[in-house]
């Protein structure tokens, strides 16, 4: 018999990073070293630890990393508490890779991006972020405006201090929602930043973040003058196959796990408001 | 069209299970009929259809997909699929022939779902042709013939004879291996009788009901439907409809812990549970008038609006039979219909 | 009867009285009938039927309903009185919001009865001096009235409202149901003889909860059987005593609290005849602690809750299980 999707492949934790108080950033390799599979920006992957639970998360780190896979996983339920206490070495089962991606070798080629995220809406976007530095000549401009709750609460920040703002390629603006000690960045949230940072509407978005975050970029995006043709994001819903069976983290007829989980804002606008 | 004597089907039945298994609708001792393995002297259900809907035999409740060995920081995963044995479902009616191509473009479709084509692989259906349709059929309303079902291979009773025609390579098998009990017979009855059949359809109370103005163009429409709090308002939330449903196929995977590993199961799901899209972090069908509409949408809308028109049901009345309060897709399409 | 309703419930939707009224509505078949909340005189003039299949309980919806604005009006039979009471007692619906109007009850028919004798193509059916004689699509058949009776029927234990705020109708007796003859009847054959008949019964479980979904006792606002932190919300059997665990389970938390309306018994796609476990309880409680019955009052204690000094002891779940 063929292998089937439902079963998974092993794949060992090789490192844990303390991203904030509550994410961590996990790397991922098949027992035999290397990469479990390939994937695109964007795309996800079922993890689970069997008898805990199963769960789908995007795949934070870029394909052009040829070593290894890393998930940033914010601690909220049963599975990720689990993941959250576990140690280097620790073996994990993983399958994938699931859903659509970010298209990256179509329609985002040549264009400029503007990347906005909140919190741990980061996980997936830096996977493109990372793929469009690593393939730097196939793109325009590069902004990433990205917020968090507080300095401490910013996912990835020694990569984005260290790596991204050192870059001269890509223009990085940090965010945090209220006054902090040691913080001489900017102060407020991600919605009234862009509406601040007022970016050329010649741009193309993509932007993940908590539900309230993009509505309210969204709304911002229009004001200044964006068409929802021109803004990508990428959604979450209740997955338990990863490949559009088991039925229940569709939008109208659209199943997230396979049809996205990126959607381009005028596709989700003509899907049911479920999600 | 070759045929077998009725009074000659014990004889049919134990040729069949001599090299396969077979399995029949018997009657229960509370009237009902379900699907049983065949042993000798069972007799076949006189009922116009089971209680629980074939889905069963290909997508069973509960299955073991694949097992766990934890230890220490190691995880050893074991496949414990097995190659099916060749059986025959005798029996079906022409809606669950058609619920498994509604199946099969579910579980089918890439990436397959290996766990149930090898049970498709290796089931042969043998369809037997309806003649006394109850008040709750509505096949014809999904274009499917009660008195002429598909399947591998079809039966056709005329009251005397039962005829017997190959669908399919898989159905000719089945004919052959049975070729020593059958005779030529001709037809005039059971053509006097099919026709029959068709009038009586024709006459049922569902006779007129259309899918004409259902599918995938009106998604919003119905989705918005300001139908949708009336209909669910008495739903209990239950599963029932789901369950003996041959065409809903939601399932769930669950983990259990045995002692000594990890057992990972499918099973059947209910869109009208609760926790059925449950997440950590919320859920986007809070009421029942969203798990319910969910249900309905799912039938009537996207899974014709993702399968080139076809309707994720078959007509089979089993829910108009079932549900605990008579809430059911015939009520819902009459009411909802935007024309 | 029905006229009756449908002009009083106008008259209270008209002089204000009520806001809504929920009782039973009309479906496509004589049969299919879905209990609804009607809100205008042109909607139950359409649709809101009373008859010989009108058998749901419309009790427990009165646990959202009463919560809701306004007042409701609801038409209970006598089996739906006791639920309601018992309701009431759990503080689980708002008395004040409710207008209840007493009705007599059945017996009530299933058409799933009719179905099991065979005959198919049901399009209606009416009692003939204890024939039911039922028309079809292939003309008239027949079939014993009592058989066709719902199974909560046909151990009526009370054809008196306990609560009420005006009779539709005679009130009637308490009766004599001889409704624990087969309880009685498991009490005496061997142990093994009975786990045999219960294993045979609820093997055939779906586990769709329509028995608890629909159950007046089952209120619990999260179930432990749809929580995935209590270890057994087991949608997959992982091994076949599973769903006995879950009847058993559920039998032992309403145990007391149950009314014997007979919803479950009523509901189940299966036929389990569920209600025998309840009246297990039932039985056991009336000789153990003497006669109760559930949903009569709003305001005694129930046995199980309740204790006194010569309360049984309890060695004797080891005296009763010795064969």
């Amino acid at each position: 018999m063929n292998n089937d999707t439902l079963i998974p492949y092993i794949g060992v934790v090789t490192d844990i990073r303390q991203d904030t108080p509550d994410v961590k950033t996990f790397r991922v390799v098949s027992p035999e070293g290397g990469k479990v599979f390939e994937h695109m920006p964007g795309q996800c992957a079922m993890l689970s630890i069997p008898g805990v639970g199963e769960a789908m998360f995007s795949i934070t780190s870029s394909p052009t990393n040829k070593e290894f896979m890393e998930f940033s996983i914010k601690k909220c339920g049963c599975l990720t508490t689990w993941l959250h206490a576990m140690d280097v070495g620790q073996q994990i089962t993983i399958r994938g890779p699931y859903g659509n991606a970010f298209p990256v070798e179509t329609d985002l080629k040549g264009k400029d991006l503007l990347f906005i995220a909140g919190g741990i809406g980061l996980a997936p976007l830096r996977s493109v972020i990372n793929y469009v530095r690593d393939n730097r000549a196939n793109y325009g401009d590069v902004q990433v405006i990205y917020g968090s709750r507080s300095m401490d609460d910013l996912v990835d920040y020694k990569e984005i201090i260290d790596e991204w703002m050192a870059d001269a390629g890509i223009q990085v603006n940090l965010t945090i929602d209220n006054p902090q000690e040691g913080w001489d960045g900017h102060v407020g949230f991600v919605p009234n930043y862009v509406k601040e940072l007022n970016p050329s509407t010649s741009k193309t978005v993509l932007v993940c973040g908590p539900p309230i975050m993009i509505k309210f970029t969204l709304a911002g995006l229009k004001e200044l003058g964006f068409t929802e043709t021109q803004v990508y994001t990428t959604m979450e819903l209740r997955m338990k196959c990863g490949v559009g069976k088991c039925g229940r983290c569709n939008i109208g007829n659209k199943y997230v796990c396979k049809d996205g989980p990126v959607f381009r804002f005028d596709q989700l606008g003509e899907l049911p408001d479920e999600y | 069209m070759l045929k077998i004597s009725l009074d000659k089907l014990d004889k049919l039945f134990e040729a069949i299970s001599a090299s396969q298994t077979l399995y029949i609708p018997t009657d229960r001792e509370d009237g009902a009929a379900e699907y049983k393995k065949y042993e000798s002297g069972m007799k076949l259900s006189n009922n116009l259809n089971t209680l629980r809907s074939a889905k069963d035999f290909f997508f069973p409740q509960t299955e073991n997909l694949v097992d766990f060995k934890m230890e220490g920081k190691n995880i050893e995963v074991i496949d414990v699929r097995e190659e099916s044995e060749d059986f025959v479902i005798f029996g079906v009616r022409a809606c669950d022939a058609r619920s498994f191509t509604v199946l099969d473009k579910v579980f089918l479709t890439e990436p397959v779902d290996s766990y149930y084509k090898n049970r498709r692989d290796h089931g042969t259906v043998v369809t037997m042709a309806c003649t006394r349709p109850a008040e709750t059929c509505f096949c014809g309303t999904f274009g499917i013939d009660a008195a002429a079902p598909e399947g591998d291979a079809a039966c056709y009773s005329d009251g005397e004879n039962l005829f017997i025609e190959a669908h399919n390579e898989k159905g000719q098998k089945f004919i052959d291996s049975v070729a020593a009990l059958l005779e030529e017979g001709d037809t005039a009855k059971l053509d006097a009788v099919r026709e029959k059949t068709r009038e009586i359809l024709k006459k049922l109370p569902l006779a007129n009901l259309t899918t004409d103005n259902f599918g995938g163009d009106k998604l919003n429409e119905y989705f918005n439907s300001e139908k949708w709090g009336e209909l669910s308002q008495s739903c209990l939330g239950c599963g029932t409809c789901t369950f003996v449903c041959p065409t809903c196929q939601c399932y769930d995977i669950k983990d259990f812990n045995t002692g000594h590993g990890i057992k990972r199961f499918r099973c059947w799901d209910s869109c009208m549970y609760s926790d059925f899209t449950k997440m950590a972090h919320g859920n986007p069908r809070l009421t029942q008038l969203e798990r319910f509409r969910q249900r309905f949408m799912h039938k009537l809308v996207y899974f014709p609006a993702n399968n080139n028109g076809e309707f994720g049901c078959v007509g089979c009345g089993r829910c108009l039979s079932k549900c605990p309060i008579s809430m059911n897709i015939v009520k819902v399409m009459k009411a909802l219909e935007v024309k | 009867m029905q006229e009756a309703m449908i002009n009083r419930a106008k008259q209270l939707l008209a002089d204000g009285s009520v806001d809504r009224v929920i009782g039973w509505k009309r479906g496509e078949f004589e049969y299919d009938i879905t209990p609804a909340v009607f809100t205008s005189a042109e909607e139950l003039d359409a649709d809101f039927v009373y008859d010989d299949f009108t058998a749901a309980n419309v009790s427990k919806y009165l646990v959202k309903e009463s919560k809701k604005e306004g007042k409701i009006l609801a038409f209970l039979k006598p089996c739906d009185t006791y639920s309601f009471n018992q309701l009431i007692k759990e503080h689980r619906i708002v008395r004040e919001n409710i207008y209840v109007i007493g009705i007599p009850g059945g017996p009530k028919l299933d058409a799933e009865r009719i179905k099991a004798k065979g005959i198919t193509g049901i399009l209606g059916a009416k009692n003939d001096n204890g024939t039911l004689i039922i028309d079809t699509v292939y003309g008239e058949e027949k079939m014993p009235y009592y058989e066709a009776l719902s199974v909560k029927c046909r151990n009526c234990k009370s054809k008196n409202h306990v609560v009420y705020d005006e009779l539709i109708g005679e009130d009637g007796d308490i009766l004599d149901s001889n409704r624990f003859d087969m309880v009685e009847k498991l009490e005496n054959i061997t142990a093994q003889e009975r786990y045999d008949f219960w294993r045979e019964q609820l093997s055939k479980c779906i586990r769709c909860n329509a028995c608890r979904n629909v159950c007046p006792a089952c209120t619990c606002e999260k179930c432990v059987f749809d929580n995935p932190d209590s270890g057994v919300e087991n949608k997959a059997a992982t091994d076949s005593f599973e769903e006995n665990m879950f009847h058993i389970i559920r039998a032992f938390h309403v145990a007391g609290r149950c009314t014997d309306c007979g919803e479950c018994s009523r509901v189940c796609p299966q036929n389990i005849p569920l209600h025998l476990l309840n009246r297990k309880f039932i039985k056991d409680i009336n000789s153990l602690y003497g006669d109760y019955q559930a949903g009569e009052d709003t305001t005694s204690r129930a046995p199980l809750n309740d204790y006194k000094q010569d309360d049984c002891e309890a060695s004797i779940v080891h005296e009763r299980g010795v064969e």
